[in-house]
């Protein structure tokens, strides 16, 4: 018995050991990007990147990342985009998903082939482009919220399964006091299914957030650009890129403008752009965290 | 019974369903607006349109047969960037599942459950870090004065910094290796869940009996949590012509296209960026096409081999 609990200790010290040096690979470039970002410019260019801890705390390259129109612009338009989007697309979406899961929703037939069709089928972005140009939403503010109401097909299983988990007894009841359906789904579905909503609502948040496909295909004034398009494209422009002999864009030539005023290089200037693109999700992630998993699973074990 | 026939009947008055389905409107909407309609851009591919036909011309543009699609595949370019998608796919989904696997056995065995949910947490982490950063943080770490450089330089391996992103050799192991660091402890999230689902009493059994550690994975946990990694295949099998377009644009440059080029990132290119929009549609329709018969082929296969499948 001793020697087995001997060979457990054991392998569970390898297996910590293990698992840290696995978190610190995952950590480190994080970490690696918010040390550099905040390191002296001259110090960078003098003895490369700092490996661990910044040499010369330095916080020009974060002011001029601040300081400048565009970045500020892009921050506000990711950010109202982000606000707006979860919040409609996360009501719609639930809205919609309650409708389909009554039982005694006439027509679900037409809502589950629209739904399906919508889940293995699609027109791709040359659809999109011709639609968003005939609408005239192509290159407009409207273009980051108009598409992005409805969460698919897919977010409506997850919802579906959790609401269908909701007694019937409590529908029936509130049923025969008199409240409507949007009493019903407000003040008994919608409190009763919190966790789910928070977590799809916060995949939302995370993946507009995150987007730069829809500035990609479908703008092209720089006024309309999201950080992590902006992000994108000083990256692409940067020094290696530059190297390669890529042309610099627009965005690039505005902040390397910017740059040649202050203090702070190409390089701690792209990484606090980067970082200002991630620190949100950073911040938020540890109270975010627990519902990630309860939303993933809803999905899986019931859907 | 006899409550609940009154209940339905209650639930179907003209009130209540108008109410219902109002609820579902602007999901329907967006369904038929952004879902649907779109599904007509496919005709574009058997299509001779001009950007300046706008959308009606998606229906009243001259039919143009299968030309565009014999352009794309007498281009030179498509088998090698069919190889690109397939090998990426390929090689970083075999990849992804094993590591996935055998990580989730590995947190399974951890026994301070603090520990485990603290490794969960952090491993989760660069899932939801956008690919521009992930991705330019990979770019800065191996560019000629990052870290992989710096650490090969003073072992003397090399002399002279290499710059990996501008090198096609490279490429493939780059977005690969990128791929599986943000993703890993993601992807462990569902075995994980199945795992936890595995009847205890089959350990204390197999305890009994004096089964060791990896006896009891290879015999009790991986045959327990098989139709999950059977869902993950097909998923995987399904999606084989479809690369994360966010990571493979933001890896990209002139110099890597040779290896990088891959059917989304073509899609844009020849759609959007030098709107040939009948070839772009072409592209798609091969695409989809394909896709949904490998999601059939591999759930009959799995139904077949496993008795467990999608549907």
């Amino acid at each position: 018995m001793k020697i087995k609990s001997l060979k457990e200790q054991r392998f569970q010290i390898i297996l910590t050991v293990l698992m840290v040096v696995l978190m610190l690979l995952v950590v480190y470039p994080v970490w690696f990007s918010i040390i550099n970002s905040l390191e002296n410019a001259q110090e960078i260019s003098r003895s490369g990147y700092s490996l661990f801890f910044p040499h010369q705390l330095s916080f020009d390259s974060w002011k001029a990342v601040l300081n400048n129109p565009d970045i500020v612009n892009a921050f506000l338009i990711t950010l109202s985009r982000t606000i707006i989007v979860t919040i409609l697309q996360t009501l719609f979406t639930a809205m919609f998903a309650y409708g389909f899961s009554r039982n005694n929703l006439v027509g679900k037939r037409f809502y589950t082939t629209l739904g399906f069709i919508s889940m293995y089928l699609n027109g791709g972005v040359i659809a999109y482009f011709i639609l968003f140009n005939a609408f005239h939403i192509y290159n407009t503010y409207w273009v980051y919220i108009i598409p992005c109401l409805f969460g698919g097909f897919y977010n409506v299983i997850i919802f579906n399964a959790n609401f269908k988990a909701i007694p019937d007894s409590l529908y029936e009841s509130a049923k025969i006091d008199g409240a409507s359906e949007y009493k019903i789904f407000f003040s008994i579905v919608i409190p009763l299914s919190k966790p789910v909503i928070s977590a799809l609502g916060i995949f939302t948040a995370v993946g507009t957030w995150n987007d730069y496909t829809q500035t990609l295909y479908y703008t092209k004034s720089s006024n309309l650009q999201t950080l992590s398009y902006y992000t994108l494209s000083i990256t692409k422009s940067s020094e290696s890129a530059a190297k390669l002999g890529e042309n610099m864009n627009t965005a690039a030539t505005s902040i390397l403008t910017t740059m040649a005023k202050s203090a702070s290089n190409y390089k701690t200037i792209e990484l606090s752009c980067m970082v200002l693109s991630a620190i949100p999700l950073i911040v938020l992630y540890p109270f975010a965290q627990k519902f990630f998993e309860k939303g993933v699973m809803v999905g899986s074990v019931k859907g | 019974m006899k409550s609940k026939k009154k209940n339905y009947k209650l639930g179907y008055d003209l009130g209540t369903q108008l109410r219902l389905h109002s609820m579902m409107l602007p999901g329907t909407i967006s369904l038929l607006l952004f879902s649907i309609v779109p599904l007509f851009g496919l005709l574009l591919a058997f299509k001779y349109y001009k950007v300046t036909d706008g959308i009606i011309g998606v229906f009243t543009s001259r039919w143009y047969g299968f030309q565009n699609f014999k352009v794309i595949f007498g281009n030179l370019d498509f088998s090698r960037m069919l190889v690109n998608t397939l090998g990426l796919n390929l090689i970083g989904n075999i990849i992804n599942i094993f590591c996935a696997i055998f990580f989730a056995l590995l947190i399974n065995e951890i026994s301070n459950v603090r520990f485990k949910g603290v490794v969960q947490t952090v491993t989760y982490m660069p899932h939801f870090i956008s690919w521009v950063v992930f991705g330019g943080i990979v770019m800065i770490i191996l560019s000629s004065d990052g870290v992989i450089n710096q650490i090969l330089l003073k072992l003397n391996l090399i002399s002279d910094p290499i710059i990996f992103i501008a090198k096609p050799a490279f490429f493939w192991a780059i977005a690969i290796i990128a791929n599986l660091l943000k993703e890993l402890g993601w992807s462990t999230i569902l075995y994980t869940a199945a795992i936890a689902g595995v009847d205890q009493e089959l350990y204390e059994a197999a305890n009994l009996d004096g089964a060791s550690r990896l006896q009891k994975m290879l015999h009790i946990t991986i045959p327990c949590i098989k139709s999950t990694i059977m869902i993950m295949i097909i998923f995987a099998v399904a999606g084989i012509l479809n690369n994360n377009f966010d990571q493979i644009y933001v890896l990209q440059n002139s110099f890597n296209l040779e290896r990088s080029e891959v059917i989304d990132t073509y899609i844009y290119k020849v759609g959007l960026q030098q709107l040939q929009f009948g070839m772009a549609a072409a592209v798609n329709i091969f695409k989809s096409a394909l896709a949904i018969a490998l999601l059939f082929i591999a759930n009959k296969v799995s139904n077949k081999l496993t008795d467990s499948g999608l549907f």
